[in-house]
């Protein structure tokens, strides 16, 4: 599992390889942050290649997005599949989080 | 997850279910292998599909996370013990700590106004609304989760 980070459209774009869980939350914070701290403002993270996300992991975005609002930043995700959807559903997150269907439909909403 | 690293492990299979046993030391990075170990056992056992990889995989983590971080307060030195029990109906997973328990129903719900905007406080949750059955013993250090291997037809939660 690894999270890659790059740059499309001055949005900072995190794909998600293997899981967001508990064990590897950290890290995930704290590439973000970093990027955060460095001046950057807009967050795409991408799901299309993640396995699963568990409470930890869904914390880790919650944190995120706060740390990223009170910079006046943008944090978005995109290409939940099903499963990921119901966690977020069954938690109401999908009604905190702003979440586009594809990384490209995400990326043009900025 | 059995021989090769410093978890010990028991499995017995029978014709009709199968059980596993592991213990685990208190460390968040093997939660991961541990879930894993025990979704290719329930695979082997023709288990498989959304009810595997989304309820199973998430509940299990969630009750793993639940053992290493607040009952065994993250200390190496304290084991979290799991059994598996996979049969034609259902698989039952036992994960206990030695910490000294809670109460489950002081856990707040996650999705109120109020609290949605925790970064914390969702595993229980989820384990509730995942799992088709769960039970705590009266001290609160032992979990004991059921999930059907079909859904149930009664609306979960």
């Amino acid at each position: 599992m690894s999270f890659h980070t790059s740059k499309e459209n001055g949005v900072v774009v995190v794909d998600v390889d293997g899981q967001l869980i508990v064990g590897n939350r950290q890290e995930l914070k704290q590439k973000v942050l970093d990027e955060l701290e460095g001046g950057e403002r807009r967050f795409l993270i991408d799901f299309a290649n993640t396995g699963y996300i568990d409470s930890s992991g869904l914390g880790v975005l919650v944190s995120l997005s706060k740390k990223i609002r009170e910079q006046s930043g943008e944090l978005r995700l995109s290409n939940l599949n099903e499963d990921l959807r119901t966690l977020f559903e069954l938690t109401k997150l999908d009604t905190l989080f702003s979440i586009a269907d594809s990384r490209e439909e995400a990326l043009t909403s900025f | 997850m059995t021989d090769e690293s410093d978890t010990t492990g028991t499995e017995r299979s029978l014709d009709s279910s199968a059980e596993v046993a592991l213990q685990l030391p208190s460390d968040l990075r093997i939660i991961e292998a541990a879930v894993s170990h025990l979704v290719s056992r329930c695979r082997a056992f023709a288990f498989e599909g959304p009810r595997l990889e989304l309820n199973f995989r998430v509940g299990v983590t969630e009750a793993l996370a639940n053992a290493v971080l607040y009952g065994n307060s993250n200390d190496p030195a304290k084991t979290v013990y799991v059994k598996l029990k996979i049969d034609e109906h259902q698989v039952v997973v036992c994960v206990a700590d030695e910490g000294d328990g809670f109460d489950p129903s002081s856990v707040p719900d996650p999705t109120t106004p109020e609290n949605i905007h925790s970064p914390g406080g969702r595993g229980l949750f989820l384990i509730q609304h995942l799992m088709d059955e769960i039970h705590f013993n009266e001290r609160g250090n032992s979990v004991r989760m059921v999930l059907m291997r079909e859904e149930p037809r009664r609306p979960r939660g």
